[in-house]
């Protein structure tokens, strides 16, 4: 199998397809690896909030970089086709905000709820026989955010909390689509070497919309079309269907 | 022996305190130089431990305090007392150390161990003497600041007045007299009406060295602000705020993370700050509130790990960094036990190593350089083969003497700079 590359275009709200791949570990799309870092972060800060009391400046970091990156996405489009279905909330609900992420035990003891993203555990195994259409993975997308709306206004108590907590995360790691691995650092293994090109690619331009020069991306092989689904759908399958389970996650 | 999380000379140089993960303070002194040895400058030695602070618990929000020492600052010293302050991550305190080397002996009421004598016994009078008896350091809490902050604090400053004191958490920044426990003012507060507004936390913050109502604050976002505390009692809005925009080449991710500075320290001279954020320090001018007036580079090869640093939460470690007397050469801490000098005049820089394998007692430090590909020299270290658990943090430069104190995470170093041209 050989790594097939698109070329990326500006990011000016048209629906973007990425370089489909073989094989994740050959050359990631830059939207994956930033999804990667968006899970990732989601991840940190998760577990911090299972600390005794987490570092808040950490958290802030984390929190801002969390924002970024959705930022980035709601701009460029790959957020667009929830906006688009939603009853009228603005793409900056969608942001989290930095007490959801950031929420430490203290808050707790107040009683909010801050599910981060553990709301968006769908069923897996719907989602594996969905075809690729992109309104049924965007339409899951829509849900998980409003979820994670009417869930921040809840009042429970921390029990629950830190039950749901551990709950979600274990939950995260089962949806992804590698085993279940028992703890975090398993779940990087795999996926450690990844993050060298992970590097390459996201210490490069971020959101520059004069995408005239993308250095990482530059192994990409000849640019093709970008508009037709036709000639990789198959592609587009697996390719959602990645995308679905670490969104899902 | 415990990780060491701060490191401090007092303002002679003579002593040197360090804190630890375990609460504990141990405080070293200077040997006075040997007649006998001209060519040896005197060694630190232990003069004194003592157990500052201990694990509390808060029983409001069910979690831990932890004791461990965050920052030690020494007092001015007034009279034959030395004074310091140590904190955790709550409380501050006031430790006075003294020293006795003489005793009393003939009590006409009590005996040599103290116990009341048969006054039967008791037939003439007699004087009290002062006897001289082996060297006693005693060290004890005079103030107890507590209560004073919600958040961590991570710096604490003593105002060049010699009365006054400032201790910063990641909000906020409270003003204390040194001598009143149960008051402090809150001098700055960026906590948001609304906590999920959160974007930006206090990272380090240091009294002006000579100007009693000046004070700089450092931010998770890279600026600095310096506020004057004559403009109003609440100084949120800064004198002057430093800071340099972005380099969008080097835009990325991690750019707010990277930009963070986890140290700012006025120059001795009072003209220059020193700040730290991830990958560089620079030198600002206080007069020029744009962009610093000089930037080095600690470890740039690190740029293109910045996700694996990230992931391993490396990315987070806040180095500190040092003049020296004379501010011509700064001072930070790298990873492998590496720690990097910058001269400021001759901009020669030198990355030298802090290990019991490296340096011999008395040896000279060999210079260490880390390639990145290329070509490659014998001795080299190659990025990959850092090790990043391996972390110079505290660093401490003499006041004077170049002489200075490296903690690499439970040892500490102490180089000095051989003075006499003949030893070299």
């Amino acid at each position: 199998m050989f790594v097939r590359g698109l070329k990326r275009k500006c990011f000016d709200g048209e629906e973007d397809i990425e370089g489909t791949l073989a094989g994740i570990k050959a050359i990631p799309s830059y939207n994956l690896q930033r999804q990667s870092l968006l899970d990732m972060s989601l991840v940190k800060l998760q577990l911090c909030h299972m600390l005794v009391e987490p570092n808040l400046c950490r958290s802030v970091l984390i929190a801002n970089t969390v924002r970024q990156i959705q930022e980035e996405m709601t701009q460029d489009g790959t957020w667009q086709m929830i906006n688009t279905q939603s009853t009228g909330q603005t793409s900056l609900d969608r942001l989290v905000s930095t007490d959801i992420l950031c929420r430490s035990s203290r808050e707790q003891a107040e009683g909010k709820h801050v599910p981060g993203y553990s709301t968006f555990n769908k069923d897996f195994e719907d989602d594996q026989t969905q075809d690729s259409s992109e309104t049924m993975s965007t339409a899951s997308s829509v849900q998980a955010p409003r979820n994670l709306q009417s869930n921040v206004w809840e009042m429970e108590n921390p029990q629950e909390n830190r039950g749901n907590f551990q709950k979600s995360l274990d939950q995260i790691f089962e949806t992804l689509e590698n085993k279940s691995p028992n703890s975090v650092e398993d779940l990087f293994s795999e996926v450690d070497n990844s993050y060298y090109d992970l590097d390459t690619m996201l210490t490069g331009m971020m959101s520059n919309t004069k995408m005239g020069h993308c250095d990482g991306l530059e192994t990409f092989s000849s640019p093709t079309t970008t508009t037709s689904n036709s000639n990789c759908k198959s592609d587009l399958n697996e390719l959602d269907h990645i995308v679905e389970i670490l969104v899902e996650s | 022996a415990d990780i060491i999380s701060t490191v401090e000379f007092n303002h002679t140089g003579e002593l040197l305190a360090t804190g630890d993960k375990g609460g504990r303070v141990v405080i070293f002194q200077r040997e006075p130089e040997s007649k006998n040895e001209p060519y040896s400058q005197g060694e630190y030695n232990v003069y004194s431990t003592f157990q500052s602070h201990e694990p509390e618990f808060d029983y409001l929000k069910s979690l831990e305090i932890e004791e461990k020492i965050n920052k030690i600052k020494w007092l001015p010293q007034q009279n034959a007392a030395h004074s310091l302050l140590s904190t955790n991550d709550k409380t501050i305190k006031l430790w006075k150390i003294t020293e006795r080397d003489k005793r009393p002996e003939g009590y006409n009421l009590k005996d040599e161990e103290g116990k009341l004598k048969d006054l039967s016994t008791v037939t003439s009078l007699q004087v009290p003497v002062l006897k001289p008896m082996d060297l006693m350091v005693e060290v004890t809490p005079r103030r107890i600041f507590a209560n004073g902050h919600t958040y961590h604090v991570n710096s604490i400053s003593v105002n060049s007045d010699c009365e006054t004191y400032m201790s910063a958490d990641d909000l906020r920044i409270n003003l204390w007299h040194l001598a009143i426990t149960d008051r402090s003012f809150n001098i700055v507060d960026i906590k948001p009406a609304n906590m999920e507004d959160l974007t930006e936390v206090i990272t380090a913050s240091e009294f002006h060295p000579h100007h009693c109502n000046l004070f700089v604050y450092s931010s998770s976002k890279g600026s600095l602000r310096l506020c004057d505390m004559r403009a109003s009692a609440l100084c949120d809005k800064h004198s002057k705020l430093y800071e340099e925009p972005e380099d969008p080449s080097n835009r990325s991710f991690f750019s707010e993370i990277i930009s963070s500075v986890s140290d700012v320290k006025f120059s001795h001279s009072g003209r220059y700050m020193l700040t730290r954020d991830y990958l560089t320090v620079k030198v600002w001018d206080l007069n020029m509130e744009t962009k610093p007036v000089e930037t080095y580079q600690v470890h740039d090869y690190l740029r293109s790990k910045l996700c694996s640093l990230y992931e391993n939460d490396c990315i987070f470690d806040k180095f500190e960094c040092a003049w020296n007397g004379s501010d011509s050469v700064i001072m930070t801490g790298a990873y492998n036990n590496f720690f990097r000098m910058f001269d400021r005049n001759t901009k020669r820089d030198v990355t030298l190593e802090a290990s019991r394998e490296s340096s011999k007692p008395r040896a000279i430090l060999k210079p260490r350089r880390v390639c990145v590909g290329g070509k490659r020299r014998k001795d080299d270290i190659s990025v990959d083969s850092l090790d990043f658990t391996k972390k110079i943090l505290h660093t401490a430069w003499h006041p004077t003497e170049n002489i200075i104190a490296i903690a690499a995470t439970n040892n500490l170093y102490i180089f000095q700079d051989k003075v006499n041209s003949e030893m070299h």
